[in-house]
């Protein structure tokens, strides 16, 4: 199949949806890759590139919409190239079906496929293609990177010959994959990091970033991400006033706010109110990744970076990874690549799609004249329900004395009656065994006891040595065989014979093997 | 002479096989046990009314030789073999001598009757001359008893070195009747018991020992492989009583003694695998997995590949690393490129451990004995206990050739067959690497859901090939 990426129209656009890497791996699916001329170049991949990669540079966009089976792009099409898809033609791009709902339609009416990498489902399957997560991590890391370009201090605290430099104060709101991203990116710059997110889960996450958790002292049922496949749900107005009042707190410590909290199709939370951007010192910063959907600071302006009468700055930029295009291209492409991969199972540049398969079904929207979202629920649920803890018990010592008391107790009783029923049974045996049978018994028993606690101590890496010298004091069997060696019964004397020799095999072969292994067990 | 010998050698044993708490003992330990046993052969051979030396000291020669001989030949990693046929040696000897005690009362009582002299018996027959009738009733019963034991101890012990060594399949196999051919067989043995005891003759006994034989041969070829450490374990149990009955028998204090405790030795051990495996001593005897209490959890996500300088690189970033061997290792020989790695790895200032699972391997203790085999010093490879609460910290987990001992499905899913039993928990590392050779599941036929983790990564190809080539990419 022949799969074609145009150059993006929408302006201020960088990204691009191949590059000459994952060009290379598409055309080892057996596919053909056509690239519009100049459509890398803002991500800095030149058309020689492309052509070097063995991608057929393409001159018009026209040409290229007409040539491609496939074409895939980074933002959703705007109302002329969807005009440019035809039946059967299949387009990878994201696409936001919930707000492009006539888009969708119009395209599923011309007979053309959409896959939208934006509804890729959230399991573990499809995440080397979850194009979100990919632009979230990249979103992440800008946003600290702007945030350093607007602040005026080093991130990281100084002593210097001039004097001591305090290390900034991040505090990440909202811990998804940009949050943390943001987090990693804050942290090895030398901010000191804090972060907050409602679902208790991701604080095992946060402080493995190396972000002390902002922790919220609030009695609900807690948030179970998992019931929202990872995402986090709009919360009680209760918890929100609770969640406001520690940000209140907070604010006039922090230097930097990165807020990244977003619920799944709503508009964005308010989460730093304006009184909270007034308590912060002048040159403080504010980068609302969620500017896009209204923001979480009440004073963002989308797509521009405004400073406010207190001197605080706030980004409210909605394109960070296309200011990072080379490496959001990489990604992107390669999340594209992994698409194919799957759409494309035998390899052979035939592409089989799979209603199906939970990742594809989930992230095509329109397919053979039909719209096809919203997709069903998946088969396999995104991440395993939390299971409710409960705490163990505390003990009071009383009670832990109690229950010691009462298993020695119990310990001593089924001892004493083992003893007991044992000294019947012996009683009775003696009865009718004759002496010399209970001297061996007693013989027996007490080399019983002595060989478990013996063996008791033998440390666990020796095991296979003491099995070896083990079966070599077994042996100790041809005592039996000698003692009967001298009989005037020739099959006596046979079978005594036959016995001494795999005796001895036993001892000899046993004590040797022994020696050689234990001569092995060197310290360091 | 002979009595204060035998003391001399219970006690060279018994501190013989307490020197085994430390490598370094041990070393000196087994000299006690050599001594032991020479004392307690010498003392023997030489007492009084002993005889035919013409054919005992041959035959002691021969078997010298060839023990020493297969001990110096025995690859490490056929330990288990070894052990279990040195086993079936034992079980068979008791048979014989046995067979030999009953053939020799018979002869003393008949020669009793006939008012024959005794002398020109051999030693055992002129102990037995002298035992009064109830004596000679507790003797019988012991014959009975060294016949059972000794007959399923040595069919059993053949059955697993063929198993160990691959002669014959490791599956679960069991004739039509399973487990009631076993009971109607013992059950059997019994009915001949009685009649023995009453007078029966000595076809009783060859019977007897016919159908033991069988018992041994059906209850072990019904045990797969990986229950083979318990499987060993329990025949080296036998073994010691078979020689403990004989003992008995022979009214011998030394072997009643030794028997004891190479038999306490065995029942420790059977009892410290099957803790590990959390099974109980009748389920893993009666063989295969128990029915599972309802479906498995189910699994998401996918087995992620990767290639050696996928590998080299991690480790190079790698603060400490833990190696989890199991039996693929051995399988595949891949122990001397283990410690190969070891070392290079160390030489860089990481930190190197071996995490050992006490079922790991074919034998208690094999994967020690392997390690320690290919100069991986014995104090950086830990038990479970000393080093499950360490992978949190720890950056890089290889697992080479496990698969059960390291399935957190042992702890997550109530349902799995091996919930519950101890685990390695190595996906609480940052990164697991598990060398493999394929995407099949385990002996148990487990799923494990610790190959689907996000921090696992699957380093596929036979163990020893895919090591040598990850030396290859760290200097």
């Amino acid at each position: 199949m022949k799969i074609g990426t145009p150059r993006e129209v929408f302006s201020g656009e960088a990204r691009v949806a191949m590059t000459p890497d994952s060009a290379l791996q598409l055309q080892k699916l057996g596919h053909e890759c056509l690239i519009e001329t100049g459509a890398g170049k803002a991500a800095g991949f030149s058309d020689a590139a492309y052509a070097e990669a063995g991608v057929e540079v393409v001159k018009s966009a026209d040409k290229l919409w007409k040539t491609a089976e496939i074409v895939a792009k980074v933002r959703p099409p705007n109302q002329k190239e969807a005009a440019r898809l035809r039946e059967g033609q299949t387009l990878i791009s994201f696409f936001y079906p919930g707000a492009n709902e006539d888009l969708m339609k119009k395209v599923a009416d011309q007979g053309a496929s959409v896959i939208a990498m934006d509804m890729v489902p959230r399991i573990s399957r499809a995440q080397k293609m979850d194009a979100l997560s990919s632009m979230a991590n990249i979103a992440g890391y800008r946003s600290v990177i702007e945030a350093g370009n607007n602040f005026g201090r080093f991130f990281t605290g100084q002593v210097t010959a001039a004097g001591k430099v305090p290390p900034a104060k991040v505090l990440v709101v909202g811990a998804g994959v940009a949050g943390l991203a943001a987090i990693g990116t804050a942290t090895s710059l030398g901010a000191i990091t804090y972060a907050f997110d409602v679902r208790p889960e991701v604080a095992e996450q946060i402080e493995s970033m190396g972000a002390e958790f902002v922790f919220l002292d609030f009695e609900e049922s807690s948030q179970d991400g998992a019931a929202t496949g990872g995402y986090a749900a709009p919360s009680s107005p209760e918890f929100r006033e609770k969640q406001l009042e520690k940000f209140r707190e907070l604010a006039p410590d922090m230097d930097i706010v990165i807020t990244t909290a977003l619920i799944p199709n709503r508009d964005a939370p308010v989460l730093w109110t304006k009184d909270m951007v007034e308590a912060m010192k002048p040159g403080s910063v504010i980068v609302d990744l969620a500017a896009e959907r209204g923001g979480n600071c009440e004073l963002t302006v989308p797509d521009d970076k405004i400073v406010t009468d207190n001197g605080v700055t706030i980004v409210g930029y909605t394109d960070f990874p296309s200011r990072m295009a080379a490496q959001s291209s990489t990604l992107y492409a390669t999340n594209i690549r992994h698409m194919m991969t799957d759409l494309t199972p035998e390899k052979d540049g035939q592409v089989v799609h799979n209603m199906e398969d939970d990742v594809i079904r989930g992230a095509t929207i329109a397919h053979e004249n039909e719209v096809t979202f919203p997709p069903p629920p998946p088969k396999v649920q995104a991440i395993a329900a939390q299971p409710k803890k409960e705490a163990p018990k505390e003990l009071t010592p009383e009670e832990k004395r109690a229950l010691e008391q009462a298993a020695f107790r119990k310990q001593t009783k089924t001892q004493a009656a083992i003893l007991g029923a044992g000294g019947v049974l012996m009683l009775l045996l003696g009865q009718i065994a004759p002496p010399s049978f209970m001297e061996s018994l007693i013989v027996f028993a007490l080399a019983c006891f002595v060989g478990f606690q013996v063996i008791w101590n033998v440390s666990h890496s020796l095991h296979t040595p003491l099995m070896a010298v083990t079966n070599a004091i077994s042996g100790i069997i041809i005592l039996g065989a000698v003692l009967q060696i001298g009989s005037g019964n020739w099959i006596v004397v046979l079978l005594a014979a036959i016995s001494v020799l795999i005796a001895t095999i036993n001892i000899v072969g046993g004590f040797l093997v022994t020696r050689r292994m234990l001569a092995m067990f060197q310290k360091s | 002479m002979v009595s204060a010998a035998a003391i001399a050698a219970s006690i060279l044993f018994i501190l013989s096989l307490g020197g085994l708490s430390d490598q370094e003992r041990a070393k000196r330990a087994v000299w006690y046990g050599i001594i032991g046993m020479a004392f307690a052969v010498a003392f023997t051979a030489l007492g009084p009314a002993i005889g035919n030396y013409w054919l005992m000291i041959p035959m002691i020669i021969i078997g010298a030789v060839a023990g020493w001989y297969v001990a110096k030949r025995v690859e490490m990693t056929e330990m288990p073999q070894l052990v279990a046929a040195l086993h079936s040696f034992v079980g068979l000897a008791a048979v014989f001598v046995a067979w030999n005690a009953d053939i020799e009362r018979r002869r003393v009582l008949s020669a009793l009757a006939d008012g024959e002299s005794t002398d020109g018996f051999s030693a055992f027959a002129a102990l037995v001359a002298t035992k009064e009738p109830a004596e000679l009733m507790f003797l019988q019963i012991e014959v009975v008893l060294a016949i059972f034991i000794g007959a399923v101890t040595f069919t059993g012990s053949v059955i697993a070195f063929g198993k160990l060594a691959g002669k014959i399949d490791g599956k679960p196999r069991q004739l039509p009747g399973g487990h009631m051919l076993n009971a109607g067989a013992a059950l059997v043995c019994l009915l001949l018991a009685i009649v023995y005891l009453s007078g029966g003759g000595f076809w009783t006994l060859l019977v007897l020992a016919a159908l033991s034989f069988f018992i041994g041969y059906h209850l072990i070829m019904g045990i797969g492989g990986a229950d083979m450490p318990v499987v060993v374990s329990m025949l080296n149990s036998y073994s010691g009583w078979a020689a403990a009955a004989i003992g008995f028998t022979l009214s011998n204090d030394l072997l009643i003694v030794t028997g004891a405790l190479v038999g306490s030795s065995g029942a420790i051990l059977s009892y410290i695998m099957c803790k590990a495996m959390n099974r109980s001593f009748i389920s893993v005897i009666l063989g295969g997995f128990g029915g599972t209490a309802g479906p498995a959890q189910e699994i998401d996500g996918e087995q992620v590949a990767i290639d050696a300088d996928g590998v080299a690189s991690a480790l190079d970033d790698a603060d400490s690393v833990i190696i989890v061997p199991g039996y693929g290792m051995a399988v595949a020989q891949a122990q001397q490129s283990v410690s190969e790695l070891t070392k290079r790895l160390r030489a860089k200032g990481k930190q190197v451990r071996f995490a050992i699972h006490p079922v790991a391997g074919r034998l208690p203790g094999h994967m020690n004995v392997l390690l320690a085999e290919a100069k991986v010093p014995y104090d950086i490879v830990l038990e479970m206990d000393e080093i499950n609460d360490d992978f949190p910290e720890t950056d890089v987990v290889i697992v080479i050739g496990s698969n059960d001992i390291v399935n957190p499905a042992a702890q997550d899913d109530p349902n799995s067959p091996i919930a519950g039993m101890p685990v390695l928990e190595v996906w609480k590392a940052k990164q697991v690497f598990v060398s493999k050779r394929g995407q099949g599941t385990g002996y148990s036929g487990i799923e494990n859901p610790l190959f689907f983790k996000d921090n696992t990564r699957m380093f596929y190809g036979d163990a020893k090939a895919s090591l040598d080539n990850l030396l290859t990419k760290i200097g």
